[in-house]
């Protein structure tokens, strides 16, 4: 699949700025937010700019983006419209959420069930983002158990490692929070390496074969239908050379796992400038990461139409 | 609405011959020649003289060599949407443009209401559907609605462009709800197939597989060519030219 520079920032940026909120908003719900207007401020603020932000690069991927209202009307059947209103609902609690923090100042009462109210809202827009790519039957590699919890981990890591970061930062830190940063990143790593382990052995069922209804012996495409490139092609046929495949993997494995976790380690065992440093390398290396993570998904996953053109294996 | 009828009055849609197409991509140019003019207009075409055209086609032609322990043959492979039963691609569409009419089966797309968000050709195992970048909107086969419905048209043309202009009569197009229709009928003689039935969008097209190749038994064949003359003026004049 074409890997969208638009796509790509959207599902990351408000992966992380959900996974922040869901944080922020559980910490709420647990009466152990810092009292302390200025990183709320900045904490919701860097929250809310990574959803909004990812939300208005994703109309970038739009044909005709002024249109893109129409998208929140198919929820019944749709998870690329059910996402779209459970983005714009979690605005609601999130809103409250932040005026009760931010301008009341409060850690306790009505900060606590809009905390997790927002918490939930912004679990289940990201389980709704997971949703549109893990239902598509024709991409075998996103259409796996792995594809949705893979997207909430990864939401929940990279909010939590930008919170703790967040939290060195304004001197609030908390030992748990590093230690919940730090076991999201082990199982984020252990849930990556499953997912791509599970895409090594994929045997789908669809074949040339089946594709063209011609039973028993092989079919080999002899002759394309265009001499040129199509939209097909240019959309679903997008090829990633196994070397270069190898080596973004590699980058992944480093910046996006290995880094952040040796990093967190390093905060939860130092103290004062070095920890806070360690817990900022940790969301400064997990970002470029995370995107070529992102930019994987896409260029690794295999479209059944490129069957049609003579690829081997679905 | 996306969500897909729960049954529909009938199921129109093709049948193809895989055995009499000959891959003369007639139904190509035909589909693109009446649709650029109809219903889902224009069907863009960037670069068309340049060295790298790119347009939106409704129906392609593949050629595909199957092998076999009997033979190897070249089989011509017309792709085009199957207006299927399950069509994902409808219940994908988060705006309501796609869907599924609950009178004939035909999926369509209504180009006023749709954003461009292209996951409708994800959800589509079979690439039906091609994107218009001039236009910002998907396109896909109509099955003609405009000729099947046109009263305007003589009756023997109202049906798709591409069945009208097929010189071998390797498409066919009908009602394949009814099992008495003539295309159900052909269906069931000729052991037609759905393509890629392992992911069940449960396909309204149906394919007809390159029937059993006959094996001669040499009683048909013209007789051999007599030797040429081995002597007499013939013979000499063999030699002749030979030399």
């Amino acid at each position: 699949m074409h890997p969208a520079l638009s796509v790509i920032v959207f599902t990351t940026a408000t992966g992380a700025g959900y996974g922040l909120l869901a944080w922020l908003g559980a910490f709420a719900a647990g009466g152990v937010l810092p009292s302390n207007r200025w990183f709320a401020l900045a904490a919701l603020g860097l929250a809310l700019a990574l959803i909004t932000g990812g939300l208005l690069s994703s109309t970038l991927h739009l044909g005709r983006p002024a249109r893109a209202w129409r998208a929140f009307s198919q929820w019944r059947s749709s998870w690329l419209s059910r996402e779209g209103v459970a983005s714009v609902v979690t605005y609601v609690p999130a809103g409250l959420f932040a005026a009760s923090w931010i301008l009341l100042d409060r850690t306790d009462g009505i900060i606590a069930v809009t905390g997790l109210a927002t918490a939930a809202c912004a679990i289940i827009t990201v389980v709704t983002t997971g949703m549109i790519y893990a239902s598509l039957k024709p991409v075998a590699q996103w259409h796996t158990p792995y594809t949705m919890p893979g997207y909430v981990i990864y939401a929940l890591m990279s909010g939590a490692v930008l919170l703790n970061a967040m939290l060195y930062v304004s001197r609030d830190e908390s030992r748990a929070m590093s230690w919940i940063a730090f076991g999201l990143i082990a199982l984020g790593w252990f849930w990556k390496n499953l997912t791509w382990q599970s895409n090594e052995t994929l045997g789908g069922s669809t074949t040339l074969s089946t594709a063209t209804g011609l039973a028993g012996g092989a079919v080999r495409s002899i002759e394309w239908p265009h001499s040129e490139e199509n939209y097909l092609l240019k959309e679903m046929g997008y090829r990633i050379a196994r070397k270069h495949a190898a080596k973004l993997r590699m980058f992944v494995h480093v910046l996006a796992f290995g880094v952040p976790l040796a990093a967190t380690e390093v905060a939860i065992l130092s103290d004062g400038w070095l920890a806070a440093f360690a817990a900022v390398l940790a969301a400064l290396a997990m970002i470029p990461g995370l995107l070529v993570e992102r930019w994987l998904f896409f260029a690794e996953a295999k479209h059944t139409v490129t069957l049609y053109y003579g690829r081997q294996a679905a | 609405m996306t969500c897909v009828p729960a049954s529909t009055e009938k199921k129109l849609g093709l049948v193809i011959d895989l055995d009499t197409c000959v891959g003369c991509q007639a139904c190509v140019t035909s589909c693109k020649e009446w649709n650029t003019g109809g219903s889902m207009a224009p069907l863009t075409d960037l670069d068309p003289y340049g060295g790298s055209a790119d347009g939106v086609w409704f129906n392609r032609v593949h050629t595909y060599e199957h092998t076999n322990e009997e033979s190897s043959r070249t089989v011509h492979f017309p792709r085009s949407c199957l207006h299927c039963d399950q069509p994902a691609c409808v219940t994908v569409c988060p705006t309501g443009a796609s869907y599924k009419r609950a009178s004939d089966g035909i999926v369509l797309v209504n180009e006023d209401l749709c954003i461009g968000c292209k996951l409708c050709s994800w959800a589509c195992p079979y690439g039906a559907r091609e994107f218009d970048v001039a236009v910002g909107v998907m396109k896909k086969c109509t099955l003609c609605i405009d000729r099947i419905y046109n009263e305007n048209l003589v009756p023997e043309d109202r049906v798709p462009a591409c069945v009208a202009a097929c010189p071998t009569g390797a498409r066919h197009f009908g009602d394949l709800g009814d099992p008495a229709s003539p295309v159900s009928r052909l269906v069931a003689e000729r052991g037609g197939v759905d393509l890629m039935p392992e992911m069940d969008y449960r396909p309204t097209n149906k394919y007809l597989p390159p029937r059993a190749r006959s094996v001669s038994d040499g009683r048909g064949n013209a007789p051999a060519l007599e030797p040429v003359a081995e002597g007499g003026f013939l013979g000499w004049v063999d030699r002749m030219l030979t030399r």
